[in-house]
């Protein structure tokens, strides 16, 4: 499903990320964890086209993203929820989703939207699946910051994208809600491509069913599956970042 | 919903029927009417600002510019049409030795040309000047400077005498509108009505307008303009196209202000007037059509007030009530009876 290789990102002469070979098959839930600045977030930016990379390639379903903008990208089925959670506080919890909602999102469509019954239906049916039914028309500016996180994720998922880049989901989270995400992230899984960006080693412990890839400093410390990782001798050097880690070497 | 319905009524009532009503019994005088239908002019315009800078969060500092380009294109219809029998061009013009009217008066020796030509002027000046810099995704103070920066080129422009549009005395001198005599007290009362009749319409096609799923995406620019984008809307034209919409509002305002108040001048357009304007709907309440109609007509109302009071005081009595607003009102007056109809975040 996505395929990148020699991807190169640097900020003024520091280099952000350098992966040579990365891969995800259709319908795998990857998980992503590396230390503080390895280049996790820079990662998916480079796959949503916010930030544009000095070289390599990412093929999605064998088209190339480099180059494209946000919204080809977004029309093209990746979608992509931040770590800081982004909603649109002003409007209620149904007018944010019925804005994720799949369709025609020119200037002219948007005038003259009827919304339909069947699409209607979604928006509930996904408000339910993520606990925000009973808050529907309540300001998204006037939720916590997990029920913020989940919101997102259901715009993300509003959108039908085939792939969902979820950066931190967890984050300000108690231990229930954050295993409903866990379970909510799995169910995607089962239909689409999800990458997830997290620290919490619980959470990734619960997501993780195939690979999980450590990122330091950029570049692909090793791949695996969750405990294999775990007790990977270079890994658990990073974490706890002895002389000779790749995160204290160079 | 209901107590909505109750203030339109209020409204129709004050602005439809009683002034009218005292106008024709002779309880005001024209000169009065006249005023009142001048603020209902910047009320109209308010509805413009709101929709760019409360619900859009655009914060666009050449708002007057695009009244005046309204107020402007009537003028230049009235001043063809009120020259004297066998004069080609208006006097400022033969000062300057321009013998016949310059190309782009041409469209507006007509009235329904005029209005047009207006319309379509106004929204290309939108159109350039909005998608060029929302392409390059300039946002915030920034635009806020730009915009400044443009209405002040605008402003010296329309002073120049080489720009035939009447230099710093713009444009005035008016007795005929399509033959009916602009002194009289019944051409003034129709002309408010016809104010007050426009102001309605807006008012009702801008809130329909902000209820669309347009209006959420507006929203949804101000409140995160990368979701919106990740999320596949293509910003920059709902950003050009509300930016037109309310630059097109503004002229309208400025065409049904020109035959009310006689005369325009650069003076309308300068950075200041537009810094009034933004004035008028924070103090109203941003995003909140009521609260900018309210707001235009509250500061107008006071300006009118203190200036024939203390006409020195009026600077420091509009920076007083700016910093109130920003200070206690965030949400302006509309906010104080809790009708907001989107809440403003904090930034």
């Amino acid at each position: 499903m996505l395929s990148i290789s020699n991807l190169n990102v640097s900020f003024g002469g520091v280099q952000a990320l350098n992966l040579t070979h990365f891969e995800l098959k259709d319908k795998e839930l990857r998980v992503i964890i590396g230390p503080n600045g390895a280049g996790k977030s820079t990662f998916m930016d480079v796959l949503c086209g916010k930030t544009v990379p000095t070289g390599g390639s990412a093929c999605f379903k064998g088209t190339n993203l480099i180059g494209k903008s946000e919204i080809e990208i977004a029309r093209m089925g990746i979608g992509r929820k931040f770590q800081k959670p982004s909603v649109f506080e002003g409007l209620s919890v149904f007018d944010n989703l019925m804005l994720g909602l799949k369709g025609k999102k020119g200037c002219f469509s948007s005038l003259f939207f009827k919304l339909k019954p069947e699409q209607k239906n979604r928006i509930i049916s996904v408000a339910k699946r993520v606990n925000l039914y009973e808050k529907l028309y309540a300001p998204a500016g006037s939720l916590s910051h997990g029920q913020k996180q989940w919101l997102e994720i259901a715009i993300v998922l509003l959108q039908e994208p085939k792939l969902m880049l979820i950066d931190e989901p967890a984050a300000g989270m108690s231990d229930a809600e954050t295993e409903k995400t866990g379970e909510l992230l799995c169910e995607l899984a089962q239909n689409n491509g999800v990458i997830v960006i997290e620290h919490d080693m619980h959470f990734v412990k619960q997501i993780a069913q195939d690979k999980v890839t450590v990122l330091v400093r950029g570049e692909i410390l090793t791949e695996g599956s969750f405990d294999e990782v775990k007790n990977n001798r270079d890994v658990i050097d990073c974490y706890l970042g002895t002389p000779e880690s790749a995160q204290t070497r160079k | 919903m209901h107590n909505n319905k109750l203030l339109y009524i209020l409204f129709g009532i004050i602005f439809l029927i009683l002034l009218p009503v005292a106008n024709v019994a002779g309880m005001i005088d024209a000169g009065t009417m006249a005023l009142w239908g001048r603020y209902l002019c910047f009320a109209i315009a308010a509805i413009g600002i709101d929709l760019i800078w409360g619900y859009t969060g655009i914060m666009s500092m050449c708002h007057a510019f695009f009244f005046c380009l309204g107020a402007y294109g009537l003028g230049m219809f009235m001043t063809v049409s009120n020259l004297p029998e066998g004069q080609a061009v208006p006097d400022f013009m033969s000062w300057n030795r321009v013998e016949s009217l310059p190309f782009f008066w041409i469209p507006f020796q007509n009235f329904f040309s005029a209005i047009v030509s207006c319309l379509v002027v106004t929204g290309i000046f939108a159109f350039l000047f909005g998608y060029f810099i929302f392409r390059r995704r300039i946002k915030g103070v920034f635009f806020a400077i730009i915009t400044q920066a443009f209405a002040l080129a605008m402003y010296l422009l329309f002073s120049r005498n080489e720009t035939l549009l009447g230099g710093s005395n713009g444009l005035t001198n008016f007795k005929y509108i399509l033959g009916f005599d602009l002194h009289s007290g019944n051409v003034k009362l129709a002309l408010y009505l016809i104010t007050a009749v426009f102001l309605i319409l807006i008012f009702f096609l801008s809130k329909k307008l902000t209820e669309s799923k347009f209006g959420k995406v507006l929203a949804g620019i101000r409140d995160s303009e990368s979701r919106l984008r990740f999320t596949g809307y293509k910003v920059v034209s709902y950003q050009t196209v509300i930016f037109i919409i309310g630059a097109l509002i503004a002229a309208i305002g400025g065409m049904l202000y020109l035959p009310q108040t006689g005369i325009i001048t650069p003076g309308r357009m300068d950075v200041k007037a537009s810094i009034e304007m933004l004035v008028w709907v924070a103090l109203g309440g941003r995003g909140n059509l009521k609260g900018a109609v309210t707001g235009a007509l509250i500061v107008n109302l006071l300006y009118n007030i203190f200036t024939s009071l203390m006409p020195e005081a009026w600077p420091y009595i509009l920076g007083a009530l700016y910093i109130i607003t920003v200070l206690f009102l965030k949400n302006g007056i509309a906010g104080l009876f809790g009708s907001r109809s989107t809440p403003i975040r904090n930034s």
